[in-house]
């Protein structure tokens, strides 16, 4: 459960704008209704107002049974302890974070927009059996190839770069997928041909047609990439050391280093969770439409 | 497409006429979009190949030779021994500890959060005012590194002072061993699953509720049927496809758990007993702890194969389950529908 690849939603038909449709039950929600999502909403934002509930306490309040429900003012103070620990190097870590999460979604879109745009729509011998076999990499595991990265990052002096993070999450078949499913039905044949009677090249053709029906495509496929990069965890723990984390490299640091104190920890989860908040704030619209446009219909 | 290729393309102003047999002298521009048409493609497709073969397929093949040496770090090479490395997995009592763990964490982890998404889905569905608020509100968690979430549910499922238990205890006066227990520590990390990935499946089976003709549900009306048996005489039964894909995709995940048992304690190595050791906490302990990593290689392989074997169940079991597509198809439903 932890990359988006592997809960990669397949199409049977590509994700397509929906219309919307008038609704035949007509009647109002009960009260019932948002009374039940209330509740959903509740359990939804809890853990986070759990971590700044706990993050603003000190040691001696997060043991005490019967604690306030409203927050104690050690926020801050917590912060940053959080944030001057040379042993958790909390700005390095959020720098490589944001850098690299950003790099490998601009790489996987501009790969992904490449690939995509050959399998939907141009004719080539062996186009099938190769988009078939990066459909079947889908379902393979990031365990199965972790060892020998290691022993391959480990030849080239890698382990512990930011490099040995990016380098195997520059391409993913996830990516290719959704790009040859949405540029399939967004560009109508018709367009290409004209640009070629035109007389563009097939890389002009690309360019003007291609790369400006596959933008919504890509900026969402762009948001997918940069949420997993930055939650992922497995490879990144393996790879790389305390000196020069990720994000959540430094939480599993600042876990051993305070667990008698989650006040500290808490304070830190709740620091390394906020620019994706943030980012959610403006984007969480795309997130949901990208995740519901992937959807399978029947 | 291919039938312009007979066609100059050269200038667009004066276009030659049509001819009854095919141009035998091709002007150098011609020739050109020829080959502008048959190999660029393969340019297009190409990055990715390459990449995926240095970074995806090269790993695969090479995990596949390690697990049949005794590789020594200090040389870096491997030796020849066969088998040995999965034999000394599969007679290991961990590993069948970690076996059971994945699939009881997997199971309470999946079952719940199904049932939970496919109601959350039907609720979205209404007629609701706000629908992009409480849309975004289900998946405010799935934006939670999943080391992030595991730490503060860790806080709250305490032996002594966590939430979870603190309450029980003053409500019901029971306290419950989150941590000594392999049962509760598998709800425990079982529960941060279902925080992070309802809201995720709830958008899919909801984008998949869209889709269900709405005239069903009105012929349902006019034959008198309530909102709860048109719930489970239309809606479930629609869902078919999604669900069964959704349970695909998420045992591919599950079964690779590994961020939430690695933080659920401080130590990181699965409890004292291995109460919550899974496979790939296992893998990581075997490879970069006791840095072996032929038996991490063996193991790795014996993941795949597992998730390989539950894949393809679940395959069969989706082709005799569903036969129509799930509610497009205009079949009629179990009860006759008004015509």
């Amino acid at each position: 459960m932890t990359a988006l690849d592997t809960t990669a939603v397949v199409t049977e038909n590509a994700p397509r704008k929906r219309q919307r449709t008038v609704r035949i039950r007509g009647r109002r929600a009960g009260f019932w209704v948002y009374g039940a999502l209330v509740v959903v909403l509740i359990g939804s934002v809890f853990p986070f107002y759990w971590s700044f509930l706990i993050g603003s306490g000190d040691a001696s309040t997060i043991n005490d049974p019967n604690m306030s429900w409203w927050p104690a003012g050690n926020f801050l103070d917590n912060a940053a302890a959080v944030v001057s620990d040379p042993a958790v190097n909390f700005w390095r870590a959020l720098w490589n974070s944001i850098y690299s999460s950003a790099l490998i979604a601009a790489s996987v879109v501009a790969f992904s927009t490449l690939a995509g745009w050959a399998f939907a729509k141009l004719r080539f011998r062996g186009s099938g059996p190769l988009l078939v076999f990066v459909v079947a990499t889908m379902a393979v595991p990031m365990q199965l190839g972790v060892v020998p990265l290691y022993i391959l990052f480990a030849d080239l002096g890698w382990t512990g770069s930011i490099g040995a993070i990016i380098v195997p999450a520059l391409v993913t078949a996830f990516g290719v997928f959704w790009m040859t499913q949405y540029l399939r039905q967004a560009v109508p044949d018709e367009l290409i041909e004209a640009a070629r009677v035109d007389g563009a090249s097939s890389f002009r053709t690309f360019l003007t047609v291609g790369v400006v029906a596959a933008r919504p495509a890509a900026a969402m496929l762009g948001l997918f990439t940069f949420v997993t990069a930055w939650n992922n965890f497995f490879w990144p723990f393996i790879v790389l050391d305390r000196q020069n984390p990720t994000l959540p490299v430094a939480l599993s640091l600042l876990q051993s280093n305070y667990f008698v104190d989650y006040s500290i920890v808490l304070a830190g989860v709740l620091l390394s969770t906020i620019p994706l908040l943030i980012l959610f704030v403006f984007t969480g619209k795309q997130l949901v439409s990208g995740i519901m446009a992937g959807a399978v219909k029947g | 497409m291919t039938a312009t290729e007979t066609r100059s393309t050269a200038s667009p102003t004066t276009p030659t006429p049509p001819k009854d047999r095919p141009v035998r002298v091709l002007s150098f521009s011609q020739r050109m979009s020829k080959w502008d048409l048959k190999f660029s493609p393969y340019l297009y497709i190409s990055p990715f190949f390459i990449l995926f073969a240095i970074v995806g397929l090269f790993p695969i093949f090479f995990t596949a030779v390690i697990s049949f040496q005794d590789w020594d770090l200090v040389r870096n090479e491997g030796e020849f021994i066969g088998f040995d490395q999965y034999i000394w997995i599969l007679n290991n009592p961990q590993f069948w500890t970690a076996l059971r763990n994945t699939f009881s964490i997997f199971l309470l982890s999946s079952v719940p959060q199904l049932i939970a998404a496919i109601f959350i889905a039907a609720l979205l569905d209404r007629n609701i005012r706000a629908k992009t608020f409480w849309r975004m509100s289900v998946l405010i968690p799935f934006v939670m590194a999943p080391v992030a979430v595991a730490l503060i549910f860790s806080n709250m499922f305490g032996d002594n002072h966590g939430l979870v238990n603190n309450v029980l205890d003053n409500w019901f006066g029971i306290t419950i061993p989150w941590h000594k227990d392999p049962f509760w520590s598998h709800v425990a990390i079982a529960t941060m699953v279902n925080f992070r990935w309802t809201g995720y499946n709830t958008l899919i089976l909801l984008a998949a509720m869209q889709a269900i003709p709405r005239d069903y549900y009105e012929a349902a009306t006019v034959d008198g049927a309530g909102a709860f048996r048109q719930f489970f005489s239309i809606t479930v039964p629609s869902l078919k496809a999604t669900l069964i894909f959704v349970i695909i995709t998420s045992t591919i995940g599950g079964l690779q758990i590994f961020d939430e048992p690695r933080m659920y304690d401080n130590t990181g190595a699965g409890g004292p007993a291995q109460q919550w050791l899974t496979i790939t906490l296992f893998l990581y302990n075997i490879g970069w702890r006791e840095w072996n990593f032929g038996r991490a290689a063996a193991l790795a392989w014996i993941l795949f194969l597992i998730i390989l074997v539950i894949g393809l169940i679940n395959l069969l079991v989706t082709r005799t389950l569903v036969r129509d597509e799930g509610g497009r198809s205009p079949k009629p439903l179990k009860k006759g529908r008004a015509s």
